[in-house]
């Protein structure tokens, strides 16, 4: 496995938000991590990147991380991508992908050319600040921001959240290419259709733990767990 | 006319002093949180350094190597102090910063006496410029426009043109997801802590003998340039430099204009007599307000306008 995250725990101040997360994500694999709002899935991913502080373990290409500091995370090959968008506003839309490689000038297998082809509208806005680009396209240039840094795993928060459905199809869109490339994705949702449709295997959280585990067919077949833990 | 050219000139002047001393504090400030109580001791030490410096080897070594000390004691500051005190929270860093302030005086004290030293300008920039309607321009003032001038320049350049500086605009707005995509945002920390010091060392080194330098200095000149951090705006360097250059103007201005209310109302034939309701305010001339208008202009935007002039957050 890639990405291997073993009884995992996480506070804020004295809330205990993980009580104990296990999962796992292998080379190339979509896994999609669902539930309801609050559960702690955006706190799995902040402290798998190092931006919550972890107790318990989290070993990535073989080698532990927890306890590196982000910048070190996002070195050894994960990408994260937040759910509020966090695009630097003040900063061009060029600009703002500049900042995703790592280094000066070392772009990987994701390049410009790449980023303003799949998405035109990037290319013709590519020296307007980045603030004020709509919501859609925001999502789209963290997304492609993070990509530039060429990461291995990318850890996606919410890509769809409260974006129109067409535009809803366009991270589908990218979602796929991504995973044409070969790069992992761990992506969390809310919404199931998405999720269902791209990834291979899901695992559904509800206060703090993994309540389940498996494919797409099988969450699909377990009434019980969409009706307790995922359906509004 | 001329007094209006000179004291416009003046002003300039000590705005672009301000600017100097303000651009790092509101750098330090929007990116860190942290209001740095001890901003303007580095720019009396930056005095204190140069006055040594310069007698034994001189000031143009002093231009350089004083600010470079300064830089290296906000990088020690930063690494092995605030960081840590940090985790506790925005009172502690406040506390920690007031106390390094108050160390900060003893020790020039001690160190250099409670009396002004005799930093004086070089006599190379020691002679009158030119004369404006009779008035002397000392080629000293014209260095300091100079220098300010080239700082502003290489700071805009290096925060727009290189990618420590396009770094550094993404952690004043999200140091979270910048440290995400790889950024070591802590040594950026570390670094623009060390700069803006540096900075204010600069402005030491230049403002130290035009104006005076004495132990109070520190104590005199940082309330100011709180006011225009605040009056500026967080996150924009614009903001702050408008903010420098309009409290130099005014406090420049309000010491040249010998007016008291009680002029203004002598003008609409209303003659005030020691009689008169309220004589000795209607009395106060504009020099003695002029050191309050600052705080006035303080108290006023963060009322009407809390974000400042240019500012891009609320904090």
């Amino acid at each position: 496995m890639m990405l291997e995250v073993r009884d995992l725990h996480a506070f804020y101040g004295k809330s205990h938000i993980l009580q104990g997360v296990d999962l796992s994500v292998a080379e190339g694999e979509i896994v999609s991590l669902l539930g309801r709002n609050g559960v702690g899935r955006s706190t799995v991913c902040k402290t798998i990147i190092g931006l919550v502080p972890p107790v318990g373990r989290i070993d990535f290409k073989g080698r532990s991380i927890a306890g590196l500091r982000p910048d070190q995370i996002a070195h050894v090959g994960i990408g994260y991508v937040p759910e509020d968008r966090q695009v630097f506003p003040g900063l061009t839309v060029k600009q703002n992908l500049e900042l995703g490689l790592k280094r000066a000038g070392a772009t990987g297998s994701w390049t410009f050319e790449d980023v303003f082809s799949l998405f035109p509208n990037l290319a013709k806005r590519q020296d307007n600040p980045a603030g004020v680009l709509s919501g859609g396209e925001q999502q789209m240039l963290t997304m492609c921001r993070t990509l530039m840094g060429d990461p291995d795993l990318i850890i996606i928060d919410e890509p769809t959240e409260g974006l129109a459905p067409k535009l809803v199809e366009q991270v589908g869109t990218l979602l796929d290419e991504i995973a044409r490339r070969g790069t992992a994705i761990l992506l969390v949702e809310q919404k199931l259709t998405i999720a269902l449709r791209i990834s291979r295997r899901l695992y559904v959280m509800g206060h703090g733990r993994i309540v389940f585990e498996g494919t797409p067919a099988a969450l699909a077949d377990n009434g019980r767990i969409r009706k307790e833990w995922l359906e509004v | 006319m001329e007094v209006f050219v000179v004291s416009l000139l003046n002003g300039l002047v000590y705005g672009m002093l301000l600017f100097m001393l303000a651009s790092g504090l509101t750098l330090i400030l929007s990116m860190m949180g942290v209001l740095n109580f001890a901003h303007a001791s580095a720019y009396m030490l930056g005095a204190y350094f140069a006055y040594t410096i310069s007698v034994h080897i001189g000031f143009w070594p002093a231009l350089v190597i004083a600010p470079l000390l300064c830089g290296l004691i906000g990088a020690a500051i930063e690494m092995w102090g605030l960081r840590r005190v940090h985790r506790n929270g925005h009172i502690a860093e406040l506390l920690f910063t007031f106390g390094l302030a108050l160390i900060i005086e003893k020790v020039v004290q001690m160190t250099w006496g409670l009396l002004p030293v005799p930093y004086r300008v070089p006599e190379l920039l020691d002679f009158p410029l030119f004369r404006i309607y009779g008035t002397q321009f000392p080629a000293y003032r014209a260095f300091m426009l100079a220098i300010s001038a080239l700082m502003f320049g290489a700071i805009w350049l290096g925060l727009t043109r290189t990618r420590v500086g396009l770094v550094i605009q993404a952690a004043l707005t999200h140091p979270d997801m910048a440290s995400a995509l790889g950024h070591n945002v802590p040594r950026i920390f570390t670094l623009v802590f060390a700069a803006g010091t540096a900075l204010a060392g600069l402005a030491g080194v230049i403002g130290g003998n035009y104006q005076v330098t004495e132990p109070a200095m520190a104590f005199t000149m940082g309330p100011i340039v709180f006011v225009v951090v605040v009056f500026g705006g967080l996150g924009s360097l614009t903001g702050c430099f408008i903010a420098s250059i309009l409290m130099g103007l005014i406090q420049t201005f309000a010491v040249v204009f010998d007016v008291s209310l009680a002029d203004l109302l002598a003008k609409f034939g209303f003659t005030v007599t020691s009689s008169t309701p309220f004589a000795e305010v209607l009395n106060v001339t504009l020099p003695r307000v002029g050191a309050l208008l600052p705080f006035l202009l303080l108290v006023l935007i963060l009322v009407f306008r809390p974000r400042g002039l240019m500012g891009t957050r609320d904090t």
